[in-house]
């Protein structure tokens, strides 16, 4: 193979990441749903021809997808090697979350790039679907107990077929979706996005040549390795063991574990889930390929530099037993993958924070929150709101956490208040900082956030809520303290209720001017609060970050009555005397 | 010099404060350049008036600033209040629920107002616009009074839904004008009546917050000028390019965070229009980044937000300006992948290029001029007598040349083919990916360092040539001297397109164009005529964002024509040049309206930089020295670039040297002279 100059090679990195952040940009823009349009819950990307390996990824697209698309990639390869056939002008289209990854919102357009009658590279497009079938609008089902009851699942099939679309295949997803029109036109933004990345990189090897092209793709791969070994060998070598859990799988209230053993020898680490909960019942179990999507997500968000492309993972060894809720296969039920996900992601962030306690952060408040309301307007025509709620990011070592961040799979934003009451007959009653939600620490956790909900249409409105982190917060790190707990309320005719399983409910009815509340947690806190500038404490209570009690209690700061620091009082607190 | 036909252009940057004097009556332009001071602007602009000898007899001064911009990137405004919808307080704090970076989850964020001066009160509309609670007139006055308590020096009403109807905040504004000490109150249907509750809270809640900052700048210098006797007119560049007056300015502050830029692009418009260029795509480097604006069929590209910062959003109408973090001040290292990179880390102008000698690490400024095309000996506008090559070589050979195995010549070359590959990038992704042919464009750089790059720009990305303007580091002086006069006027509407009302709607859109006209009018600046802009942001129903959709429509008497089937082939129209795919017998809706009014100053002669006739041109020779070009070094000619008469051709390779520019004529290329002095560097054969 051709080996190029760092000069080119470094102009050719910055050509190809652009190729993939315009198709991002064009499905943004030109997307139906705003879990797409708004949130950016979609990735696009350049992936091998033979492995499918993700060669670039594109820097908006959402994190989480980053992992999961070369397994997607691979399946279609798979796909055309026992049917044959592939011909320019083909795309593939699925969503099944085994053969590719996460759930069944996410569908999956692949494209080959074809130079002289040979794929070059695939091109991929994903984005999340408003609602496919299923037992509950939006699909995230917390009682499903096989995937049939989540949506429908779509195995690789050719959506456009030399340059055709196919109508017949169309018409079938359009039957099977309560919201047909808004995945038709997400579907078509998401060819938007082939058809001009198509164009961009046969621009690009038409003016440096396939050779050239190739031979950067393969360095840069290399140098994803290089980077990554890097950034391993300074670690001490050793085994690092973090277990956090689950609350539940919506199904069965029993917490579900989630272990992990790490292990640093010199420049390679071993990922060992075997410790982990066997498959639940529930949603919450996920396919092997999102588990290695998650832990993609998590090293990504510890060492930085290391570029998206799936020579960073070389170094890497990971043991995930198909007897563990994190290799699961068809149909066990995987709608709710973003929790488990999320708490991989978590024990990754504090098994490594014993490794190297200078670089922890406390856990981000990592559950999605997946709240839909659902109803009947009056013609007729469902009307299903849909959205994932914010919380704190952890304290780390530069300072407090992110108030009301989006979570690490994630760089989703959240749709507007005003944009959501404007499609769906929902007033919120508060949109809102949440106090004392985040853990203490020297570093304070952010804080969650307080979204209250009331229900105007004539019928009221039907509620779904997918969450986690109700009975197990986001845990501190180097003696910072816990974030507040998960929170659900809903009016019923005999005032509020919780739900049982705490964060996972379907079928609950509101009346209309009747409310739901959400509380989000906090993230972590960093290090001890006692050794919190008592000056920070008398701020956050000035600004309802921390009440006076949790000043008092969690930080050992006494405020006097016009909010300043009593010193005297804070000392003999602090040092251990009478409160 | 007589009165009204004098204009002064006033651009005051980071580093300089440019000055551009035209006399329209005799045809003749003067210009000044003074030291700026950061955090004392009107220091910098008085200066630089009395440089040019005074305000007498002056007409009328155009300002470009970047007070605003630098306030919000500092954070060195004033305490600000926030009155708000019941439940609604933290809407400026809790962002769109975004983060800094895709990766890594550090760093927090702190809003412009602090939480304890945002107060809630109960009020509360629909998103149908219904009231469903009105404003109490009392707990309004309670709670400006207690924000004064509080210390807040301005004040912002933002309450959720005023999009859709903003009585209650209008009412609200009412009562705390009554009350409030100063005239630092913003309501946030006046900034933006457009939907989506933080982009508006946050464009309102900066406005507030610039208010005061940029009241007082303008008050110390309308101040200066009247204590000189000035009796012109004074105005002030919006980010959208126009000019406006210091009045609305000081109630919309907000519409100046991208001042000066914009004047720079407004400039480069007129001066390609008159060159006979209609596509041109900008491209200013300075010491930390390098900005591009693209110029398409002469008119230029308009953004509808920006981000100063994290979390601070402006949304009003402006130049779309992109920049990326590569300037003279970038510096080059080697990553732990063994990949070079340039920027965006940088050193500014503090401490500076290693060849400054107060840096050890190398930038883009010490890579040209380690190859020679820079000219050590004469420093660009700086204080500096000389540069240190010594220090340049040593700095690019420890960092980037010993770790990639080159000898210092190539890992410099390296580091401005990186640079090269940069900027073209950010050239490409506002040309090419826009569906723009660059072979249509013409490259203007202004600025310091823009022309050094002008070869590679118009090798790697096709354009058909560079304009270098004559006095690249004057351009947004130029271009308070020339832009035109603009209101512009933003509402959503969400109207489906099937079956709506088109007089109705006529109606309303013909009302807003009259009153932006009637801002226009009454500025009291020479205008020749006064043109009205109708454009909706449309989509199809489902979508949440919106193409831009300009309306083919004139006004004739009372009417504009507008129908249901002009403006969905309108929509068409724009949906396919961004898209590949129309959605046949799919609902449409006009999202929101936009109209601007333009006040179109009279024209401006730019024979007036012709250089001077019937000079020969060996006059202008400096001399040779050795430059580096792909290949190696060569034996390069250097010239004076002003003394270059009317019709001058000069092969590259070749340097052309002025006091606040450097031009490098790669081999293959050349240069020639037109008639307003400009230099157009093309392909030699």
């Amino acid at each position: 193979m051709k080996t190029l100059d760092p000069v080119t090679l470094a102009v050719l990195n910055g050509r190809l990441v652009q190729i993939a952040d315009e198709m991002d940009a064009t499905l943004f823009r030109s997307a139906f749903n705003p879990i797409i349009a708004e949130a950016h819950d979609a990735c696009h990307g350049l992936y091998h021809a033979q492995t499918g390996a993700t060669l670039v990824q594109g820097t908006s697209g959402l994190p989480i997808f980053v992992g999961a698309m070369a397994f997607a990639v691979k399946a279609v390869i798979d796909k055309v090697g026992r049917d044959g056939g592939l011909a320019p002008g083909d795309t593939y289209l699925f969503n099944d979350p085994y053969d590719g990854g996460t759930h069944l919102n996410d569908f999956r357009l692949v494209r080959p790039l074809m130079r002289d009658s040979r794929v070059f590279a695939w091109l991929a497009s994903v984005g999340h679907w408003l609602d496919v079938g299923g037992n509950v609008p939006g699909n995230f089902n917390a009682k499903a107990t096989e995937s049939f009851q989540e949506g429908f699942r779509v195995p690789p099939v050719k959506i456009v077929r030399d340059g055709v679309l196919q109508q017949d295949i169309v018409d079938i997803l359009s039957a099977n979706s309560r919201v047909p029109l808004s995945n038709w036109g997400d579907l078509n933004g998401q060819l938007n996005a082939l058809d001009l990345g198509e164009r961009r990189l046969h621009m690009l090897l038409d003016e440096y040549g396939d050779e050239t092209i190739a031979a950067a793709l393969a360095a840069l791969s290399a140098r994803a390795e290089t980077l990554m070994r890097a950034n391993i060998v300074p670690l001490p070598d050793g085994t690092y063991s973090y277990d956090d859990f689950l609350d539940n799988d919506g199904v069965t209230d029993k917490p579900l574990r989630i272990a992990l053993d790490l292990t640093i020898a010199g420049d390679r680490m071993k990922l060992d889930f075997s410790r982990s909960a066997p498959p639940c019942d529930g949603p919450l179990n996920i396919a092997r390929s999102t588990t290695v999507a998650c832990c993609y997500v998590a090293l990504k968000h510890i060492f930085t530099d290391v570029p998206a492309n799936a020579g960073c993972l070389a170094p890497i060894e990971f043991v995930i037993p198909d007897t563990s809720l994190l290799g699961v296969s068809a149909p066990r039920p995987v709608g709710g993958y973003t929790e488990t996900i999320l708490r991989v992601i978590d024990v990754i962030f504090g098994a490594f924070a014993k490794a190297a306690p200078e670089r922890a952060q406390g856990s981000p408040f990592a559950t999605i929150n997946a709240l839909s309301l659902a109803g009947w307007r009056e013609h007729g025509r469902k009307w299903v709101m849909f959205c994932f709620f914010g919380g704190g990011l952890g304290g780390n070592p530069e300072g407090d956490g992110l108030n009301h961040s989006n979570n690490p799979i994630s760089t989703a934003t959240i749709p507007p208040v005003e944009i959501l009451e404007s499609l769906y007959p929902v007033m919120f009653a508060q949109w809102a900082l949440r106090p004392d939600s985040g853990g203490p620490g020297r570093h304070r956790g952010g804080l969650g956030a307080i979204y209250e909900i009331e229900a105007l249409a004539e019928g009221g409105a039907e509620v779904f809520l997918l969450g986690e982190r109700g009975k197990y917060p986001p845990f501190g790190v180097n003696g910072g303290g816990p974030a507040a707990l998960n929170r659900f309320v809903y009016e019923t005719d005999a005032g509020e209720a919780t739900p049982p399983l705490v964060s996972k409910i379907t079928d609950v009815k509101i009346r209309r001017g009747q409310k739901v509340r959400l509380e989000t947690p906090g993230g972590g806190g960093f290090g001890d609060p006692a050794a919190r500038d008592p000056q920070r404490v008398a701020r956050d209570a000035r600004l309802g970050y921390v009440s006076r009690e949790a000043a008092r209690r969690d930080y050992k700061v006494v405020l006097r009555d016009d909010g300043s620091v009593d010193a005297p009082a804070t000392a003999t607190a602090r040092s251990g005397g009478p409160a | 010099m007589t009165g009204a036909s004098v204009i002064v252009g006033v651009d005051v940057g980071g580093t300089f404060t440019d000055l551009f004097l035209l006399d329209s009556a005799d045809g003749i332009f003067r210009t000044a350049k003074v030291p700026s001071h950061r955090g004392d602007e009107a220091q910098g602009f008085l200066n630089g008036l009395q440089a040019l000898g005074g305000v007498s007899g002056i007409g009328s001064i155009v300002h470009g600033t970047t007070v605003g911009t630098n306030t919000l990137l500092e954070r060195r405004g004033p305490k600000i209040g926030v009155i708000t919808t019941r439940g609604f307080r933290d809407v400026l704090e809790m962002r769109r629920r975004d983060r800094r970076r895709t990766w890594g989850l550090w760093g927090d964020f702190v809003p412009i107002a602090d939480r304890d001066l945002r107060i809630e009160v109960s009020e509360r509309t629909l998103a149908d616009g219904t009231i469903r609670t009105a404003v109490d007139p009392a707990e309004i006055r309670a709670a400006a009074a207690l924000l004064k308590d509080k210390g807040a020096q301005a004040l912002a009403v933002i309450f959720i839904n005023a999009y859709a109807n903003a009585d209650n905040e209008r009412r609200a504004a009412a009562e705390v004008r009554a009350v409030w000490w100063n005239e630092h109150v913003t309501a946030s249907h006046e900034v933006l009546s457009e939907i989506r509750e933080f982009e508006r809270s946050s464009t309102a809640a900066l406005n507030a917050y610039l208010q005061p900052v940029v009241g007082s700048y303008l008050g110390k210098l309308e101040a200066a000028l009247a204590q000189q006797d000035f009796a012109g007119q004074f105005h002030i560049v919006q980010s959208n390019g126009g000019i406006m007056s210091t009045a609305i300015a000081r109630k919309l502050p907000v519409r100046t965070a991208l001042s000066g830029p914009a004047a720079g692009v407004v400039a480069a418009a007129a001066l390609a229009k008159a060159a006979g260029y209609d596509n041109v795509i900008t491209c200013d480097l300075g010491g930390t980044s390098f900005d591009v604006s693209v110029i398409a069929g002469g008119k230029t590209s308009v953004a509808t937000q920006t981000t100063i910062d994290f979390g601070l959003v402006i949304r009003t109408p402006m130049i779309e300006i992109s920049t990326i973090g590569a300037g003279g001040g970038s510096i080059a290292s080697v990553d732990r992948g063994g990949l070079l990179q340039v920027g965006p880390e940088s050193a500014g102008s503090v401490p500076g290029p290693a060849c400054y000698g107060r840096n050890q690490r190398p930038t883009l400024t010490d890579a040209q001029v380690v190859l020679g095309r820079i000219n050590a000996g004469k420093p660009l506008g700086g204080s500096l007598k000389s540069l240190d090559v010594e220090a340049a070589q040593r700095a690019i050979d420890t960092h980037v040349g010993r770790p990639l195995g080159l000898d210092v010549t190539a890992a410099a070359a390296a580091i401005v083919r990186v640079a090269d590959a940069r900027m073209a990038g950010a050239i490409r992704l506002v040309s090419i990916e826009r569906g723009h042919d660059p072979a249509k464009f013409i490259a203007m750089p202004f600025g310091g360092g823009g022309a050094l790059h002008v070869g590679a720009l118009i090798r790697q990305i096709g354009l058909r040539c560079a304009l270098v303007p004559r006095f690249p580091g004057i351009t947004s002086a130029l271009g308070c001297v020339l832009a035109d006069l603009r209101h512009d006027a933003v509402q959503t509407v969400n109207l489906m397109l099937d079956g709506f009302d088109a007089p109705s709607l006529e109606r309303r859109i013909l009302a807003i164009g009259e009153e932006a006209s009637a801002v226009i009018a009454s500025a009291a600046i020479l205008v020749d005529r006064i043109d009205v802009l109708y454009e909706f942001d449309m989509h199809y129903v489902g979508q949440t964002h919106t193409v831009a959709v300009p309306l083919p429509v004139v006004r004739q008497g009372d009417t504009l024509g507008l129908t249901g089937d002009l403006v969905r082939k309108a929509f068409e129209a724009s949906y396919s040049a961004s898209f590949s795919r129309l959605l046949p017998g799919h609902a449409m809706r006009i999202v929101t309206l936009r109209v601007a009014a333009i006040g179109r100053r009279p024209k401006f002669d730019f024979s007036v930089f012709a250089p001077p006739a019937g000079v020969p041109l060996d006059k202008a020779g400096l001399g040779s020295r050795p430059a580096w070009f792909d290949g190696g070094r060569r034996d390069t000619a250097v010239w004076s670039r002003l003394d270059l008469p009317v019709g001058a051709r000069i092969e590259g390779p070749a340097i052309l040297e002025q006091p606040d520019a450097t031009t490098v004529i790669e081999p293959g290329l050349a240069g020639r002279v037109d008639p307003f002095g400009n230099l157009i560097v093309e392909p030699a054969s």
